[in-house]
């Protein structure tokens, strides 16, 4: 390690700097993270079970649209994680953002699109 | 000894295997049905003793699923999401028909003299008459076009006196009351313009009434059925009283129990409330505050108290109130996501439906204990074969 920073020619304040950034970065990006076995098991339960009440219980549509594939096939990520995260209003689909992160609404964007 | 004669000898062993297929004697008064929703089955349970009688499966998808019985109490028509009807023998634990009658589909009813099953269907949009003894289909009634641009999803069916049937549909505002007297040609008197999104409905246990709670609004539709040329009036305008709306993570659900004596009870949406009104003016009387987004809203048999239970997050809990002093006297954990609640026929006890830690719980409504649970697939609908003579269940 003491050779590659004598080969970047780095002096000691920067090398701590980088140590530190490396370090806090990681920590921060794994308070958990979507794919966790535990995390994945709770978002799938919430969208075969809570999503269902308005969507249906295999995604076919209720008082909300269908989720299955072909429904999202002209319906870009951006688009469908906002709608999560924010709902849409004038229609009965309320926002998750108080339940979901973003990096939850585009696992469960992905999971709809490919399960 | 005299040998008996072979005819004898016949006769015994025939009356014997006949014995062997007939059902079991008993009563159909205390009987019911629980669905289990992931596995595409229900369990038949006895009431009284709080146990299983045994599992009928093949129902398909049952994700959302509600259930009538026949007038003798002998048959379930459960209806499931993915348009099935399904009849079951409650004596024999067994399927006795099956169709596929829509692609995607709410629920049904059964006519007052029993010989009709109505389905609501999402899709296509409207209503269809069956048979109840053989499941024909005996006539449909496309719903009107709604905002979609297709024919409307119909919510809040629910059967009323003299063989009609009201239901609304969510697409286009309406309240449509069919009356199928003449089954094959059925006669449909449409109330336009009652109320944003109705979401569901209920008939009160009399049949006069039929209300319609709407979800573009805070407000609900009612029909006069004893006056249908008033037309449908809006009660209970703005009850939300200008308070910020919260987002609505279940629709609530409506039937009859929401209706005891003179008051009624009905299930605040966007607002964590339950509305208590009079039952003849329609004028609320006061709204209780409650923990979550009701779902559920029943009083008991004796109307002493009504029971609620709540959308997501809040499906853990179950509040009870009590009726005279306007409160809440008991905030229940009896289990994770409770989906149904069902009292026995005269309400000593209810049954409550845990999705998610696979059991239905029984609760002393005296006492608020636990008295029994029962193991179940990822339960939801409970429904108690009482519900056969009652209007509107």
């Amino acid at each position: 390690m003491s050779y590659f920073f004598k080969i970047l020619r780095l002096n000691v304040d920067v090398r701590f700097f980088y140590f530190m950034f490396f370090i806090l970065n990681n920590a921060f990006a794994s308070g958990y993270e979507a794919n966790s076995s535990d995390r994945v098991s709770k978002l799938t339960h919430l969208v075969k079970e809570d999503c269902a009440a308005c969507h249906g219980g295999l995604l076919k549509g209720g008082l909300g649209p269908a989720l299955e594939k072909e429904s999202l096939v002209m319906k870009s990520d951006d688009y469908l994680v906002k709608i999560i995260l924010n709902g849409s209003p004038g229609t009965p689909m309320p926002p998750w953002s108080q339940f979901l992160t973003e990096d939850d609404a585009k696992w469960i964007v992905k999971w709809l699109r490919h399960h | 000894m005299a040998k008996a004669p072979l005819s004898v000898i016949v006769l015994c062993i025939l009356s014997v295997i006949t014995g062997c297929a007939s059902p079991n004697i008993r009563g159909t008064g205390d009987l019911g049905v629980i669905i289990e929703r992931s596995s595409g089955s229900v369990q038949i349970v006895d009431g009284t003793d709080c146990v299983s009688l045994g599992r009928v499966t093949g129902l398909g998808d049952l994700s959302h699923a509600s259930l009538v019985f026949s007038k003798d109490q002998r048959f379930v028509f459960v209806f499931g999401r993915d348009g099935g009807i399904t009849k079951i023998d409650l004596l024999l634990g067994k399927v006795v028909k099956r169709v596929i009658q829509a692609t995607n589909s709410i629920g049904g009813a059964i006519s007052a003299d029993g010989k009709l099953i109505a389905v609501q269907n999402y899709e296509p949009g409207g209503v269809k008459i069956f048979d109840s003894k053989s499941l024909n289909l005996i006539s449909q009634i496309v719903a009107p076009i709604g905002a979609t641009g297709k024919p409307s999803r119909v919510v809040g069916l629910a059967d009323l006196p003299d063989n009609k049937f009201a239901y609304s549909l969510f697409d286009s505002n309406e309240i449509d009351i069919v009356d199928v007297k003449k089954p094959s040609d059925p006669s449909v008197t449409r109330f336009k313009n009652i109320g944003k999104s109705p979401y569901d409905a209920l008939a009160s246990p009399d049949g006069r009434y039929y209300i319609a709670g709407l979800y573009g609004e805070d407000g609900l539709a009612i029909v006069d059925n004893w006056n249908p040329e008033s037309g449908a009036r809006r009660i209970l305008s703005g009850y939300g009283r200008g308070e910020k709306n919260l987002p609505v993570y279940k629709m609530p659900h409506l039937r009859g129990w929401s209706l005891s004596g003179e008051l009624a009870f009905f299930p605040s949406i966007g607002h964590h409330e339950v509305i208590m009104a009079d039952a003849h003016n329609w004028n609320q009387i006061t709204s209780i505050k409650v923990a979550g987004q009701p779902v559920f809203v029943m009083a008991d048999p004796s109307g002493r108290r009504v029971w609620v239970n709540f959308a997501y997050p809040d499906n853990d809990k179950v509040q009870v109130i009590d009726v005279p002093t306007r409160s809440i006297i008991a905030t229940l954990s009896p289990g994770k996501a409770i989906l149904h609640m069902e009292f026995t026929s005269k309400g000593d006890a209810v049954w409550l439906s845990s999705r998610d830690d696979n059991k239905v719980v029984v609760i002393d409504t005296s006492s608020l204990k636990v008295i029994n649970e029962l193991s179940a697939e990822s339960p939801s609908g409970i429904f108690f074969s009482w519900r056969s003579s009652r209007i509107g269940m």
